[in-house]
């Protein structure tokens, strides 16, 4: 077969539905429909099947990307997913939720040097996982138990992650989660038209097929220590992972009027607690008819989605540098876009103002410009004098951030570094013997992807210092 | 779920709960509080663990049924039953600091939550004074118990029909113009009563700590719903307390933000007692 170039494979990615804007943004169905297998198979045409594929070390776990694609193209569905499976634990859900376009997508050789869109490999990589899930594929026929116990605080994709691969190398793994639900950020903070909850179900479930048991309503560091998990309780070895939940206002006046509240909780109300369902469900939330929502990454996108599929007329991000600088997944912002919220680019807010039942009536911004660049290279903005403005909104929701989780500090001896995550080498050792940590309660908020390879690394340093072999 | 393994009814709306968890028996320090789901379409409210008894594996709580949760609370939650969802304990516990006199004063659902506080400072070696608020006679409960760990103890009633006839802040001012060395004040109630403790303590300049119940979701720090005001700083009441020095609290802040979703819970309390009158149409059909 002649070697596939630029010129010779499908130039248009191929077809994948989305549900309609107008009709999606009153609804929680997932938005992006996923290939069908045809679509599939002419996306996966268009990969070169580069020999020196700049895409695998996009990929921040590594994924044999041709390889998995070569096997499709062989209709070896399975064993495309093994291939898949040697280095992610979460298919389904990271094709859905990479930042692809800087991660593996963004240096893809037919967008890098042909000038096309990208091969859609996270598309391709949720096509797998999903048929995974329907199927019901394993691919651990055999573990062969040893006498090692582990302990692992949290159930976000670290967590997962490290739960997986310990399991898989005989350990007796125990995941411990303070919710009520498994799953972190993927359960509490991203919404269902973004990831389903049963995607999410299924990941677990093949976790718990895997021999790990996930014991939820348990609030590590109060219900007991980290240390006593090592010294009482009979742990050979800990990783946490904790997330970096911990939710960050401004301190500008006014944030402590009714109304006003983190995406977290905007989220957790409406994802983990049902409240769209309220009052079949008891956590209510009240969703104004005009929101206005500071930042614009991930969280904002679908803190504003969010907003708007509850019911609100007018969603408002406010953002203080310019779409080019959007933290946001790039089809986030285009769906959020098409769903009709309003983006006022490098504003910035300076008050919050009340009406005398101490409600928000308006959010009094100022306008932005561009300034020199900063540590980060990105160029900082700065406040025009005189530009400030005011608008109506009845909600004001808070999405620029968050810090770690302060309960494991406040109750273990670990050392954290000066911004209050937790400190660890390049091992994930922390400074507790036998303790290990990873995902955003080490680097800060960062990506399930990253968090998810984190807990791998985690799993693995386990096992040398544990001595597992395989 | 979590075995409900006793329950005590002390008027039409207070009733006790003590629930099956020995590890949380064995970690609970004054102070700390657990949140419990009643059903998997519930939500998810705090409540001060008011004691826990680490022989028998238990906790207790003492709910006053103020609204739909608390009601179905109260209707559901019989002996043999369980909860579905109980985590804890959360929040800081309660510093038992060295003082030689405390008055510890409780009332409204704050009168179980004092107790283990009481009992902390007792063990602590302090002379406790406890002070105590209800409506009137027929609702006062845990008087024995907590003569068992009160050097004094003063009930006050809104209509005189057992101890002094008055709030809790006259039994502190009583307590005050007795003991001119009072060190501490620990108070815990509704935000008004904490607010009118902390007002009565004030001139005359003595430590006063208040226990906060703002709204409260996931209680570990993670939605920031909780925040209150507290010496001009951002707080997150589950996390960084739920103790605070009463003469610091913004208390305006936190009643203003307990009113957030009055109108959704009256629409719950209204579809909840529709459904509940439904219900008892059927069973006499
Ligand atoms: C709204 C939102 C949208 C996002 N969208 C994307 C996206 O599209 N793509 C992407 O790649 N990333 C996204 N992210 C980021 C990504 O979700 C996180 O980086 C990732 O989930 C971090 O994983 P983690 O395992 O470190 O922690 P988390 O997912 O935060 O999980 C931590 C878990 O630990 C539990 N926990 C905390 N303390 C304790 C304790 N003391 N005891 C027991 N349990 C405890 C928590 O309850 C939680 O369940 C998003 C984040 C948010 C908030
Ligand atoms: C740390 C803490 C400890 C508490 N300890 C006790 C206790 O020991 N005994 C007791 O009876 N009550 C206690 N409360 C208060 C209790 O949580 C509320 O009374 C309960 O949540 C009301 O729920 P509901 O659905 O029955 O009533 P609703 O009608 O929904 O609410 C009645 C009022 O309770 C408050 N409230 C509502 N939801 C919440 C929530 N999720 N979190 C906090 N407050 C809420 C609001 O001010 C509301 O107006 C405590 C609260 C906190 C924060
Ligand atoms: S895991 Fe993410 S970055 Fe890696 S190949 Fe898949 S979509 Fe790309
Ligand atoms: S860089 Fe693009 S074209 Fe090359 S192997 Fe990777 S996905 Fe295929
Ligand atoms: S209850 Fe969510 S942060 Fe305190
Ligand atoms: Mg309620």
């Amino acid at each position: 077969m002649a070697r596939k170039t630029i010129r010779s494979i499908p130039q248009e990615r191929a077809f994948m539905p989305v549900l309609d804007a107008q009709e999606r943004a009153t609804n929680f169905e997932e938005v992006s429909l996923g290939f069908d297998e045809a679509n599939a198979l002419v996306e996966c045409e268009r990969c070169l099947i580069c020999p020196e594929p700049a895409c695998i070390p996009g990929c921040p776990v590594e994924i044999d990307i041709p390889g998995f694609i070569s096997k499709m193209l062989k209709k070896d569905y399975h064993g495309a997913w093994d291939t898949l499976t040697d280095s992610t634990f979460l298919p389904a859900v990271c094709g859905r939720v990479c930042p692809q376009e800087d991660q593996c997508e963004g240096v893809c050789a037919v967008a890098v040097s042909g000038g096309l869109e990208p091969v859609a490999i996270g598309r391709l990589e949720r096509w797998l996982g999903d048929m995974a899930i329907e199927k019901g594929w394993k691919n651990e026929s055999h573990i062969e138990p040893n006498e090692y116990r582990i302990g692992i605080v949290g159930s976000g994709p670290a967590s997962m992650a490290c739960a997986a691969d310990l399991a898989k190398a005989g350990c007796k793994v125990t995941v411990f989660e303070a919710l009520h639900a498994p799953g972190g950020v993927l359960r509490y903070g991203i919404p269902e038209f973004r990831l389903p909850n049963s995607v999410v179900d299924a990941e677990i479930g093949n976790l718990e097929k895997l021999g790990v048991e996930i014991r939820c309503n348990t609030l590590v560091g109060r219900l007991f220590t980290v240390e006593q998990m090592l010294d009482e309780m009979g742990y050979d070895a800990v990783f946490i992972g904790t997330g970096a939940g911990y939710p960050s206002f401004m301190d500008i006046p006014g944030e402590n009027f009714n109304g006003v509240l983190s995406a977290n909780e905007l989220l957790t109300r409406c994802n983990l607690m049902q409240a769209g369902k309220f009052p079949n469900f008891d956590t209510p939330l009240e969703i104004g008819r005009k929101v206005a929502v500071i930042g614009a990454g991930n969280t904002a996108m679908d803190a504003m989605r969010v907003s708007k599929r509850l019911g609100a007329e007018e969603v408002t991000c406010v953002y203080r540098r310019t779409e080019a600088e959007c933290p946001a997944r790039l089809e986030e912002l285009h769906h959020a876009m098409e769903e009709g919220i309003n983006f006022q680019w490098l504003t910035a807010p300076v008050e919050i103002l009340g009406d005398s039942n101490k409600n928000v009536r308006a959010i009094r911004c100022q306008r932005m410009e561009l300034g020199e660049p900063d540590d980060s290279g990105r160029r900082r903005p700065v406040p025009i004098p005189g530009s400030e403005f005011e608008f109506e909104a009845d909600t004001v929701v808070y999405a620029i951030g968050t810090a770690p989780n302060p309960i494991l500090g406040q109750t273990s001896d670990i050392k954290l570094n000066k911004w209050g995550y937790i400190d660890t080498d390049e091992t994930l050792a922390t400074s507790l013997a036998g303790v290990y940590a990873g995902g955003d309660i080490v680097t800060g908020a960062a990506t399930v992807i990253l968090a998810m390879g984190a807990g791998r690394r985690a799993a693995a340093s386990i096992r040398d210092y544990l001595g597992i072999r395989d | 779920g979590f075995p409900i393994v006793a329950r005590t009814d002390f008027s039409r709306t207070t009733f006790l709960l003590e629930v099956e968890h020995p590890q949380m028996a064995r970690a609970a320090r004054p102070g700390q509080f657990v949140i419990v789901m009643l059903d998997d379409h519930g939500e998810r409210i705090p409540l001060t663990i008011a004691d826990f008894d680490r022989e028998k594996g238990t906790i207790t709580l003492v709910i006053q049924a103020v609204g739909k949760s608390s009601r179905e609370m109260q209707s559901r939650c019989q002996v043999g039953g369980a909860l579905f969802g109980l985590v804890g304990p959360m929040g800081i516990p309660s510093e038992v600091s060295d003082a030689k006199k405390v008055i510890c004063v409780g009332g409204g659902l704050g009168v179980a939550p004092i107790f283990p506080q009481a009992r902390a400072f007792k063990e602590a070696g302090a002379h406790v004074i406890g002070v105590v608020g209800f409506r009137s006679a027929n609702l006062v409960f845990w008087e024995e118990k907590f003569r068992s760990v009160c050097d004094e103890f003063i009930i006050c009633t809104d209509d005189g029909s057992a101890g002094i006839k008055g709030l809790v802040t006259q039994g502190i001012e009583q307590a005050i113009a007795e003991h001119g060395d009072i060190d501490e004040v620990v108070a815990i109630g509704p935000p008004i009563m904490m607010r009118a403790c902390a007002e009565a303590t004030r001139p005359h300049k003595i430590k006063t700590m208040v226990s906060l119940n703002p709204i409260m979701v996931d209680g570990t720090g993670m939605c920031g719903g909780c925040r209150v005001r507290v010496g001009g700083k951002v707080k997150f009441a589950c996390v960084d307390g739920p103790d605070f020095d009463g003469h610091e609290v913004d208390f305006d802040d936190l009643m203003a933000r307990l009113q957030r979703y009055r109108p959704q819970e009256a629409e719950a309390m209204e579809q909840w007692l529709e459904n509940c009158r439904r219900l008892q149409v059927e069973e006499v059909r």
